[in-house]
């Protein structure tokens, strides 16, 4: 089979994975190489935001609007926000010394060594198209199995969010005289 | 069968890019009505040169914006001091994709089929989701331009861009759950038809309304917390070192979300496309003119009524930006973490509990 004839047998849906998944890795790696952290992290945006399309491709709706509102909008944000203030904008040279350079690939390497390992033993389960649900991601589903099948894990999650956030409270809390501005 | 799919396709078709012009034409009047709107409050005249009562003002401000020098200071980043304005125009007009306009236009394709066309846009089940995902990622346009202008002031109203916006989202989030709670769908159109005839929201959200409206106000920029732009303290904001159409895209984009948000009130808690009466008028017009047509005037109607509406709340984003002052940030922060996110819960909770124990009640007593 040739690459014109497989270009025409595309379907719509394949047609949007392939574009949206070379996006994505695009994204991915422009995150790891621009050399401004400010482009980084629009570039990382850009890859939630291609994400959440193949959510939308899975139809997984929740998960897509899910994922923009937290990641893209909400922690991005504050990476965005952290970024600007520390003025990142002249290279940190001190930090990019070789022996930093050649550990970090060694760790880098390593991980993905693993991650390929992990994703050749693993065994995808088979499904039957005509028997699957396409309404398994939608609001509706998942919320009668986070609230019936997963209800503990769900409320554990909840405290420990909780606990995450006074604990953040606490941290930044001013003291008593204590001025920050 | 294929002609009819493509009708369906066409109204579609044209009634988005209707919604499209339409917005796109009563941010371009917004301008406009500000500035009357602000010579009323103070007793002057507004524009009145350009045009019978200064009509033609916007069209001469936007040609103005085209000839304008495009300046890019030396300093800047450039392609992201491109990129903030385009930013903050596409988040502004992407919201108003899943806002329910109207009922339905009926078309009648072949004898006994009969095509029923939402006016809307996309009806998807996380629409209210998505409104709130994309207002969420207005704050970029704002953040990229201010960052990318290499100027301290533009640098200020960026992050107090940022930390106002991600503020208010709590507490604006928080007032959508007591909505969602009472209809159980994140559909637009679904809470829209729940509030069928004058059965309109507010009259049991009244505490997450005032909590919604601040917010939006918040989330738009507009005074009383237009801290980003504050001109008194830093010259502009993000857009100190914008010029040309740069500019007018930071401005006009503060218009088209004005009008997204009021549409969104409007939907939200004051019935959208409903009004009392809408049964009897609907009934007439069917009688009057046959089902079809009848049921199309129906629809037109109700989305004058819609119109109506989210204009008045245009008006007042306007009444209220001329009469109160600009809080200070301070009074800001603690508005949103230590007022409106608190009353938010407590709408919650008691939204909960009376769905819970008082509409059980009401129910019972009135049978």
């Amino acid at each position: 089979m040739d690459f014109s004839t497989f270009i025409n047998n595309l379907t719509p849906a394949a047609i949007f994975f392939y574009v949206l998944s070379f996006l994505t890795i695009l994204c991915g790696l422009m995150v790891v190489l621009a050399r401004n952290p400010i482009h980084s992290v629009l570039f990382l945006i850009g890859t939630f935001f291609c994400l959440s399309g193949h959510y939308v491709l899975l139809n997984a709706q929740f998960l897509a609007a899910v994922n923009i509102i937290v990641y893209a909008g909400a922690i991005m944000v504050l990476f965005l926000f952290v970024i600007m203030f520390l003025n990142l904008r002249q290279e940190d040279e001190e930090s990019k010394t070789n022996l930093v350079k050649i550990a970090a690939t060694i760790v880098g390497g390593t991980l993905g060594v693993i991650m390929v390992g992990v994703l050749r033993k693993s065994q995808f389960g088979s499904y039957n198209p005509y028997e699957f649900d396409s309404q398994v991601g939608m609001v509706e589903s998942l919320g009668n199995v986070l609230y019936n099948d997963y209800l503990l894990p769900f409320e554990l999650a909840s405290v420990l969010f909780l606990i995450a956030m006074v604990g953040a409270v606490m941290l930044g809390r001013r003291e008593a005289g204590d001025r920050h501005f | 069968m294929a002609f009819s799919i493509d009708a369906a396709f066409i109204i579609k078709a044209i009634i988005i890019l209707l919604i499209f012009a339409i917005t796109l034409l009563i941010a371009t009047y917004s301008t406009y009505a500000e500035r009357k709107v602000a010579a009323f409050i103070q007793d002057r005249i507004g524009p009145n040169r350009a045009g019978p009562f200064g009509l033609l003002q916007p069209i001469a401000d936007a040609v103005k914006m085209f000839f304008k020098e495009d300046f890019i200071p030396s300093h800047a980043s450039k392609w992201l001091f491109i990129l903030g304005p385009c930013l903050s125009m596409l988040t502004a007009l992407m919201t108003s994709a899943v806002i329910p306009f109207g009922d339905s236009i009926k078309y009648e394709a072949a004898p006994g089929k009969v095509w029923d066309v939402a006016v809307q846009a996309i009806d998807v089940n996380i629409g209210i989701l998505y409104v709130f995902g994309v207002v969420s990622l207005g704050v970029y346009g704002i953040m990229v331009g201010g960052w990318a202008s290499n100027n301290k002031f533009s640098l200020l109203g960026a992050i107090r861009a940022a930390s106002q916006n991600i503020s208010y989202e709590i507490s604006m989030g928080l007032a959508i759950v007591a909505i969602l709670m009472m209809t159980g769908s994140l559909s637009i159109r679904h809470i829209v038809e729940q509030q069928h005839g004058g059965n309109w929201n507010i009259f049991y959200q009244p505490l997450g309304f005032v909590i919604f409206i601040t917010c939006a106000f918040a989330e738009c920029n507009r005074t009383p917390f237009d801290l980003p732009e504050c001109e008194t303290e830093l010259i502009g904001g993000y857009h100190t070192e914008y010029s040309s159409m740069k500019l007018g895209f930071y401005l006009f984009a503060e218009y088209i979300n004005m009008f997204v948000s009021s549409a969104m009130i409007a939907s939200l808690y004051f019935g959208g496309y409903n009004y009392p009466g809408m049964d009897w008028v609907q009934a007439k017009l069917i009688a009057a003119t046959g089902e079809i047509t009848g049921h199309n005037l129906a629809t037109l109607v109700g989305t004058l009524a819609f119109f109506g509406k989210s204009l008045f709340f245009v008006f007042f984003y306007m009444w209220v930006r001329w009469t109160l002052p600009r809080f200070r940030y301070d009074q800001l922060m603690n508005l949103g973490w230590k007022g409106l996110i608190p009353l938010a819960i407590v709408n919650v909770i008691l939204t909960g509990g009376a769905i819970l124990y008082l509409k059980p009640l009401v129910v019972s007593l009135l049978k």
